[in-house]
């Protein structure tokens, strides 16, 4: 178990030091001038001078890189060219707002995509089964930011009864926060529920099949008790892998979402970071978005070896 | 013998005629079995012809600008109504289907041309190569797919191409992961060690023998992510950063129609229901043809 856990951690560790790079020079890749950027357009050259002194901008590209990543991991991105403000207190402002987003979100998919993933795997080929296959199709083929823009149309232009855009914060008003984030969660949620529900569908299939299941109708226990005690326990285990995997396209989803429901959360801050060539700011928030994704991946693999001795033999040797 | 020779030759090849005969005809009782894959297939054919024929079928210019029909409803004129600048949303729907076709399918094919060869590599030869090339691929796996494409779309400039080659390259760690997967199992199969017993060198190995083995998992995933493509494409746009205004795509279509969803709801209908249907009958199709091509389901 020590092994696997210390191999597990290097590969994160060589994967997060690939994604710096990946990142540095990207950000240096993109066109323009960031001293320009900085300085305004009236600046003349002293000004741009002073500035590049300033940020270092002059030394040599791997001192750049160094003292980028030294700082980076002490938790100092920089600060952003256009607030002032430093990238560590934007996003600590922003991503509060996209995790209540993200949560919903997966809180919605949950919903849907166990029970109608364990109902069609068990009423497997019935019509229910059926619907249930066209319902996955829907939410993987419906472009979400259409859902949105549909779901908009129908509750807040046509009904009234949501309102369309915006954003307050649950601690101040509740109800008002909910109102305005079940449109987004939703949206956010079906694309993942269609994901978890044929992934629940296809374990929970296997799982019927297993001997221990057989042997726990044939000792007497009722459909019921063999369903919620022994199957469904032992079917979820590989969707919560899925669920660890899917936090990127979820991340992705939130960008859109945001743009649509004007959320002013970490999806919109990376679209505006972008348009306004914010150079720090880029450089930051897609730092903290991969690392975070390496970080919670190594957590679900680390605790799904955890619950399932056979797997952690497995994956040790895969990963030599 | 020559004549024994013919002799034989003749029922050889009525007998090889009528076996592809009926193989072609068990192909197709096969796929008739699936009548949603089948009409997925039939769709995305039709989206094709209208990408191609879009000049011919399209019954305006999408780019002709009417000041007199501005944001009309759709009626017998315009079936699908007028846009916020009098253009014929029929016609741009037409013609938006060449620009999402484009993107989905070469952002793909660029794919594999990058992760088929690298993750045959990588699975065939193991070791260092391999370490570096799965190392890689976490990275890059580990950026989401959207927020690496925006990234390399502001890097390379908002056109459709930089679009499809941004797409293609947040979509190409997939292909090498499956490929390495699939080269895996294969190189250990018996008729590959026979292969190479017999003195075959690598390429030969690689290219006979592997590759046309999992050609068809690898044609099965192009076919489901290629609806993937053509939502990033649409997205990309709709934030400004792939097709630009006023090039038809569905996406800056949906971003025009944002704001005018109270006046001319049925700006947001049409572009959004096409995306919707072509990634659909893409997914029937690919789901089909997953099964179809299951040596298990005869």
């Amino acid at each position: 178990m020590l092994e696997y856990l210390i191999q597990r951690l290097a590969i994160s560790a060589v994967t997060l030091a690939v994604i710096s790079l990946i990142v540095f020079t990207g950000v240096r890749m993109i066109p323009g001038d960031p001293a320009r950027v900085m300085a305004g357009t009236e600046a003349d050259e002293a000004g741009l001078a002073e500035i590049r002194e300033k940020y270092g901008l002059d030394d040599p590209i791997p001192v750049q890189y160094f003292r980028w990543v030294g700082l980076a991991i002490r938790g100092d991105l920089g600060e952003s060219i256009r607030t002032r403000e430093t990238v560590t207190q934007t996003v600590a402002k922003k991503l509060p707002i996209t995790l209540e987003l993200a949560c919903l979100s997966i809180l919605v998919a949950l919903t849907i995509a166990i029970p109608v993933g364990v109902l069609s795997a068990v009423r497997r080929n019935t019509l229910w089964d059926y619907l249930a296959n066209g319902l996955s199709l829907f939410g993987l083929s419906v472009p979400n930011f259409w859902l949105g823009i549909m779901l908009i149309l129908f509750f807040s232009v046509r009904l009234g009864w949501l309102p369309a855009s915006g954003f307050v914060s649950f601690f101040e008003d509740p109800v008002a926060n909910i109102t305005r984030m079940i449109m987004p969660a939703f949206v956010l949620g079906t694309a993942l529920a269609a994901v978890l529900m044929r992934q629940t569908r296809n374990s929970m299939i296997e799982v019927l099949s297993a001997d221990y299941i057989r042997t726990a109708y044939s000792k007497g226990l009722a459909g019921r008790a063999v369903l919620f005690r022994h199957a469904i326990r032992n079917g979820l285990i590989p969707v919560v892998t899925i669920l660890g995997l899917q936090m990127g396209a979820l991340m992705g989803g939130a960008v859109v979402t945001e743009q649509i429901f004007v959320v002013p959360g970490f999806g919109r801050l990376i679209v505006e970071s972008v348009f306004t060539r914010d150079y720090p700011l880029v450089q930051g928030v897609v730092l903290i978005t991969a690392s975070a994704y390496v970080l919670i991946n190594l957590l679900v693999d680390v605790s799904y070896s955890l619950l399932n001795p056979r797997i952690r033999i497995k994956g040790a040797a895969s990963a030599r | 013998m020559p004549g024994d020779g013919g002799a034989v030759a003749a029922p050889a090849a009525a007998v090889l005629r009528e076996a592809r005969v009926t193989s072609l005809e068990r192909a197709w009782r096969r796929a008739a079995r699936r009548p949603p894959a089948l009409a997925g297939a039939a769709v995305v054919v039709l989206y094709l012809l209208l990408a191609l024929g879009a000049p011919w079928i399209a019954p305006a210019d999408p780019l002709r600008t009417d000041w007199g029909q501005i944001r009309k409803a759709p009626s017998a004129a315009h079936p699908f109504g007028t846009d916020d600048l009098g253009r014929d949303i029929l016609s741009r729907v037409i013609y938006g289907t060449r620009i999402s076709m484009q993107a989905g399918v070469f952002s793909i094919l660029l794919a594999m041309a990058i992760g088929v060869p690298a993750g045959l590599g990588a699975g065939f030869y193991r070791g260092a190569f391999d370490q570096m090339i799965m190392r890689l691929t976490d990275a890059w796996l580990s950026f989401p797919f959207l927020i690496l494409a925006i990234g390399l779309v502001t890097i390379l400039g908002p056109s459709l191409t930089n679009a499809t080659v941004a797409i293609g390259v947040g979509a190409t760690p997939t292909y090498i992961r499956l490929t390495r997967g699939l080269v895996l199992s294969t190189r250990e199969e018996d008729f590959v060690q026979a292969a190479r017993a017999l003195g075959a060198g690598d390429l030969r190995v690689m290219g006979r023998h592997i590759l046309p083995n999992i050609a068809s998992a690898l044609l099965v995933q192009a076919t489901v992510s290629i609806p993937g493509a053509i939502i990033a494409e649409a997205i990309l746009s709709f934030l400004g950063l792939g097709v630009q205004p006023p090039n038809p795509s569905w996406g800056t279509m949906l971003n025009a129609a944002q704001q005018f969803l109270e006046t001319a709801p049925w700006m947001a209908w049409w572009p959004g229901l096409a995306i919707f249907s072509l990634a659909l009958s893409f997914n029937l199709a690919g789901d089909g043809l997953r099964d179809w091509l299951d040596p298990k389901d005869y």
